[in-house]
């Protein structure tokens, strides 16, 4: 197995940024939906599985979620919640899949002209990233799950989430380093797993599990 | 006693102040000019008070200005902050002369320091006139609802807001159309305040007899001043309803309302209400009353907070941090920290309130489930060290405006 270049875990801290930008109805939302940055659209997809990670999360996209309490249209909400988000690989992507299910919506639809109540508009938000090395360093495959456990759950969305539509890479960081380490098999395991449908506690006691398996593996090869 | 850094070990874990502590290692040795109005009373010299010591623990040479005036300019500044909360205002030319001449003033006497300036809320905002020959960058935090802010009295402000390097709001809603970049810093609660601390049993039962509470029956409760835009008719109404299919006891606490001529006149509407029911307690508190809050919270079984308007409502965080569920107004910042069916519920009348009340009395496990998530929830989101940590990346993020992701090495 090569060893030649190690991982190094890294954290994120963020900073919500206001844009100034608010929807009170489907139409307001699209259009600025069209024009705010790609971090805000990030932001709205993905915030809440860094803060709150005490439960399985049901819908944890912004926008499905005004949607259904501040527009009531219920069934356009649950399209948007359904949305896979593990299918995109960029956010220019992700963003026209919303904009096409909400201007679908609207070509159908005779609630066209439904606005928000007052106070419950959608404010748009972005959130500006801070990355930094944990000092936390694996050499190899071994090294990689011994350190696992000292991760925050911070760094694991950074390298789960971030990794792939932020900077555009087409899989998690843990997997890519795999792979190119000759863990191919390990890699693959890491890159089925769906982080969407579990917190990021769960997520990290998965990964935790998989290398005691691979080390009871290896211990039994060694054995026998 | 001043609280150090690691006191908060024990209540947030270590994880997070080692957070702390790598954040603080890129700004550490820079310098952090805070200037606000008042060096006590009020939600920003409570803050300052707490997380400037923090910072300088840090290694963050975190100072605290406070700057002068007089009564006509505190006039001037109080007619701001209602016309800023929506009120509508009328500025003379001569309130803003005063304001202007305090502002000069203050301009010729302070020490401005030549790093991170904040400035914080509209009193000091004119400050920013030395922008020229002191501190390198400048950050507005305003600690007000602005969400529908009086246009003249906003008008006047922008020129001076807009140049400022970032302005900081509590809250999305509070946003701007401003040419700079805005952040939002939420508001937070010190876990190791007299009013949100841990308190044994014995200290919380007695506090709880003591105003005549039974401690063996469900008790709901609503701290919060008696205004109507907190609605506590409303929570009289659900309590009634609840009454009617389960034993409990209602508290109702709040302080005086001194600067406020309504408040006497909601506590004695609630008076009224309450009538002959010996089970709803209306708890007028004087002030510096947080150890007492602190135990009828804990003594409770649900916390409420019914109200129609809000900011944030530090009293949702402050009950949710004590594992307690709480039933609220689905109004401001409670939306923030009220996650529906998952740290408590959001109503929008008191028979919704009622329903989901006999609900959490009716389920020991729903409201330990609840309680346990709102504290995870505080905990992550709205504690005080959040606070100083959102502080840091601020410093920081005042130096890298254009870019959404920082890669510092």
């Amino acid at each position: 197995m090569e060893t030649c270049k190690p991982f190094i875990f890294c954290t994120e801290r963020r900073l919500v940024r206001l844009t100034g930008r608010k929807a009170r109805s489907l139409a307001e939302l699209v259009r600025h939906m069209r024009e705010v940055s790609g971090a805000s659209i990030f932001f709205h997809t993905h915030h809440h599985y860094l803060s709150h990670h005490f439960e399985r999360p049901v819908v944890f996209n912004d926008f499905a979620i005004w949607v259904s309490r501040a527009l009531l249209q219920r069934a356009l909400a649950e399209r948007l919640a359904a949305v896979d988000l593990l299918e995109f690989t960029t956010i220019r992507q992700l963003r026209e899949r919303f904009i096409a299910l909400i201007e679908e919506h609207l070509a159908s639809s005779e609630d066209v002209d439904l606005r928000a109540p007052k106070g419950e508009e959608f404010h748009f938000c972005e959130s500006q990233s801070f990355i930094m090395p944990t000092g936390i360093v694996a050499a190899d495959a071994r090294e990689f799950f011994e350190r696992l456990p000292h991760l925050t759950t911070i760094s694991l969305f950074y390298h789960f989430f971030g990794a792939r539509l932020r900077l555009g890479r087409a899989t998690n960081d843990f997997s890519a380093w795999l792979a190119e380490i000759g863990e191919g098999g390990l890699a693959r395991k890491i890159d089925a797993l769906n982080p969407y449908v579990m917190t990021l506690d769960q997520m990290k006691m998965k990964l935790i599990r998989m290398g005691r398996s691979r080390r009871r593996l290896q211990d039994a090869d060694r054995a026998g | 006693m001043q609280i150090a850094l690691a006191d908060y070990e024990a209540v947030v874990g270590l994880d997070v102040l080692e957070e702390l502590r790598v954040i603080a290692e890129r700004v550490r040795g820079r310098r952090l000019q805070n200037i606000n109005s008042t060096a006590v009373g009020g939600g920003v010299a409570e803050i300052l008070t707490r997380v400037v010591p923090l910072l300088r623990e840090l290694g963050v040479e975190a100072s605290w200005d406070v700057m002068k005036g007089d009564d006509a300019f505190f006039n001037v500044t109080k007619e701001f902050h209602n016309a800023l909360h929506g009120k509508p205002g009328k500025l003379s030319e001569e309130m803003l002369d005063a304001y202007r001449a305090t502002t000069e003033m203050n301009l010729r006497m302070m020490n401005l320091g030549d790093d991170v300036i904040v400035i914080h809320d509209p009193q000091p905002a004119g400050l920013i006139a030395a922008k020229d020959r002191a501190g390198r960058r400048w950050i507005w935090r305003c600690h007000i609802d602005v969400s529908t802010p009086d246009p003249s009295v906003w008008e006047f402000l922008r020129p001076q807001v807009e140049r400022y390097d970032a302005a900081v709001f509590s809250m999305p809603e509070f946003a701007q159309s401003l040419p700079i970049p805005q952040y939002m810093v939420a508001p937070s609660i010190d876990p190791l305040s007299d009013k949100n601390r841990d308190l044994d049993e014995t200290t919380v039962r007695a506090v709880i007899e003591s105003h005549g509470i039974d401690p063996r029956r469900p008790v709901v409760t609503q701290v919060s001043r008696f205004d109507r835009l907190k609605d506590p008719l409303g929570v009289i109404a659900a309590y009634r309803l609840v009454k009617r299919r389960i034993d409990c006891q209602l508290v109702l606490a709040g302080g005086a309302a001194t600067d406020d001529p309504e408040g006497q006149q909601v506590l004695d509407e609630v008076r009224e209400r309450a009538g002959q029911d010996k089970d709803i307690h209306v708890l007028l508190l004087p002030p510096f009353s947080d150890l007492e809050i602190n135990a009828l919270v804990r003594g409770s079984t649900i916390v409420m907070q019914k109200s129609i308007k809000e900011g944030f409502g530090l009293t949702v965080s402050e009950a949710l941090w004590k594992k307690k569920p709480v039933v609220a107004g689905a109004v401001g910042g409670i939306k923030l920290q009220v996650i529906d069916g998952t740290t408590g519920f959001l109503v929008h009348s008191p028979e919704g309130a009622a329903r989901r009340l006999i609900e959490l009395l009716e389920d020991a496990k729903l409201r330990r489930r609840m309680g346990e998530n709102g504290y995870r929830h505080m905990r992550q989101n709205f504690l005080l060290t959040r606070h100083v940590k959102d502080i840091m990346l601020l410093m920081l993020a005042v130096e890298h405006p254009e870019e959404s992701i920082v890669q510092l090495g």
